[in-house]
């Protein structure tokens, strides 16, 4: 039972990643390898307000999100539109997309050890008890569960009760139909990376409030996310959810009862089940 | 496998020549020179080989690290039990075996689980063989004792270098050659044509991870003392994919054209700059996908192109003037 609980409290935070990686991926298609670094950016940035201004990481939500829908913005307009534009087809723009996400990867990374150095890091905040089911949970994961659950709610809204929403999704199912109905499909996939690296920034904003992070760590992340994106399938926002509750769950298990240094062997486990068993996601259709 | 004809000959003596003298090195210096020279021999079969299987099927490969770690495994662990050739053939088995498995169960879908999966790849492998120690035996590392010096450390990743371009030039005159260029050019064309592209592919990957598993066990003595996290080193996936992207794929001898200076560049940036190496390695990134999406080889031949088609149409109006 603990295992379980402790399972979905991190897995509330995997799928705010996920779910980020997911709207880049399956809708503007560009398959974003600098991921974890934008989650490792903003445990920083996190770091740096609370424990310079005192900016409890609550709030630090309200800034780092605009902050990082802005430049995630920018760098798909100034450094991924030209690849999209140049792509002759859809595996042009994958390989373009990776190589250049790995530049970015590596940069930020770069600029990071620069700025913090290499060691590890953490603060704390509301490390206190809290109990469910009479077994005692650290205080902070359950607010950092509960604030993801409010933002992926929110998401869920602005996909499935607004227009522009609407729009995304019609874009994640086909790019060129969409085009036909009158969607603007550059703005709509400028619009969704955005968004995905502010909700991938909210992610890490969180993760940083119970979690030791470093400078290097991104890759790991990245990886987590890609093979939740994989199980839930590409674009679609309620299996990414339940695959990072999954994942969550797994690790969980596996580092409580077999070692915490499988913890990856775990995770890459469910990976080749998924490759074996349901390539095209939980909820995925079988292609005809 | 065609016949060979005599003119086909040329390019591999003169390979041979370059080894030759390549060769010869040791002979002149042991130190600055030898250590650098062995790096470049090093990367150039490591990237060689990565181009094998990545070259013409466009698949990032991020496994290298994997492999290589492997073929060092297996001559940390043998090296008292086994002569060192054999341990350096049976780190060729184990990284193939990986590579077998990986590509069976990534390379039948599509190409982007082919790149995540090997993203993490030499991370779980080197989780896996760190769980196994701990449990098994109670040291984190292991002493690689041997009577090699570097220059026969050099002579021997030359000797494979030497083989992964024979290979690759086998290879590429051969009917999986051919049917790996029809693949690359239009997978779907490829399987209209009866050609079973998956197993081509896993085929090929298996032949690269080979040679990467061998190249690591060669240098295992290098390292005298090795441990799961050096090993398992993730940045030297990241460089062979730099460096042969660099050099551009398109050529057997194309990933060579970026071994040479990034090795050199790199020495230079890790000696006097050394925590800014990962910036250096973004910004090259960025530098192929924008500049040189072809490598440097694939911008010479556009180059060449050019003059080419400059020089004959400057030709046909000086005849026309002439008429």
């Amino acid at each position: 039972m603990e295992i379980l609980v402790t399972g979905i409290l991190l897995g509330g935070t995997y799928a705010l990643i996920a779910l980020g990686l997911t709207l880049q991926y399956g809708v503007a298609r560009i398959m974003n390898l600098a991921t974890g670094e934008t989650l490792v950016a903003a445990c920083f940035i996190t770091f740096w307000l609370f424990a310079s201004y005192q900016v409890s990481p609550l709030w630090g939500l309200v800034l780092v999100a605009p902050a990082a829908f802005a430049i995630n913005w920018a760098i798909y307009m100034w450094l991924l539109k030209p690849l999209v534009d140049r792509a002759k087809n859809q595996g042009m723009l994958e390989v373009d997309s990776i190589l250049a996400t790995f530049g970015l990867l590596f940069l930020f990374q770069g600029l990071m050890l620069r700025g913090f150095g290499g060691a590890y890091f953490t603060y704390t905040y509301l490390a206190e008890r809290f109990e469910i089911f009479g077994s005692p949970y650290a205080l902070n994961r359950v607010v950092a569960f509960l604030a993801a659950l409010l933002i992926a709610a929110a998401l869920y809204l602005f996909l499935y009760r607004t227009r522009s929403g609407t729009a995304v999704r019609a874009v994640a199912v086909n790019p060129n139909s969409s085009n036909l109905v009158g969607i603007d499909v550059a703005a709509t996939a400028a619009l969704a990376f955005a968004l995905g690296g502010a909700l991938t920034a909210c992610g890490g904003t969180l993760l940083s409030t119970f979690y030791t992070f470093n400078a290097s760590m991104g890759v790991v992340f990245t990886l987590k996310a890609l093979i939740i994106v994989i199980m839930g399938g590409v674009g679609d926002v309620r299996g990414a959810t339940l695959a990072a509750l999954i994942l969550g769950i797994t690790e969980t298990a596996v580092a409580s009862l077999i070692d915490p240094g499988l913890m990856l062997a775990a995770t890459y486990a469910l990976f080749m089940l998924v490759l074996l068993f349901r390539p095209q996601g939980i909820f995925g259709k079988q292609p005809t | 496998m065609t016949r060979f004809l005599p003119d086909e000959f040329r390019i591999p003596a003169i390979g041979a020549g370059v080894i030759v003298l390549a060769a010869l090195l040791p002979l002149f210096d042991d130190g600055f020179y030898l250590a650098m020279a062995v790096n470049i021999v090093l990367y150039a079969a490591l990237c060689t080989a990565w181009a094998l299987f990545s070259g013409p099927t466009h698949y990032i490969s991020l496994a290298t690290a994997a492999f290589f770690g492997l073929g060092t495994y297996a001559v940390a662990l043998g090296n008292e039990l086994l002569p060192f050739p054999l341990l350096v053939a049976l780190g060729a088995a184990i990284a193939a075996v990986l590579a077998g498995f990986v590509g069976a169960a990534t390379l039948r879908i599509s190409g982007v689980y082919f790149v995540i999966f090997t993203l993490g790849l030499a991370e779980l492998v080197r989780q896996i063989v760190s769980w196994a120690q701990v449990k098994w035996s109670t040291r984190m590392g292991l002493y690689v004792f041997t009577d090699f010096t570097e220059a026969h450390i050099y002579w021997m990743l030359l000797a494979l270098t030497a083989a992964v371009f024979l290979t690759g030039w086998l290879i590429n005159r051969s009917r999986l050659g051919f049917a790996m260029q029809i693949i690359g050019n239009d997978e779907a064309v490829a399987r209209h044509c009866g050609i079973d592209t998956a197993r081509l592919k896993i085929i090929l990957f298996m032949i690269s991870g080979a040679f990467i598993g061998m190249a690591g066990a060669i240098v295992a003595p290098r390292y005298l003392y090795v441990a799961p996290p050096s090993a398992f080193n993730p940045t030297i996936s990241f460089l062979v994919v730099i460096m042969a992207l660099l050099g551009g794929t398109r050529w057997l001898w194309g990933p060579l054209v970026g071994v040479i200076p990034f090795t050199i560049v790199m020495e230079f940036v890790s000696a006097n700059f050394p925590n800014d190496t990962s910036i250096v390695i973004g910004i090259v990134f960025l530098v192929i996908v924008y500049v040189l999406p072809d490598g440097v080889t694939g911008r010479l031949e556009q180059l060449l192109a050019r003059m080419r088609r400059t020089s004959t149409a400057s030709k046909a109006a000086t005849v026309k003037e002439a008429a």
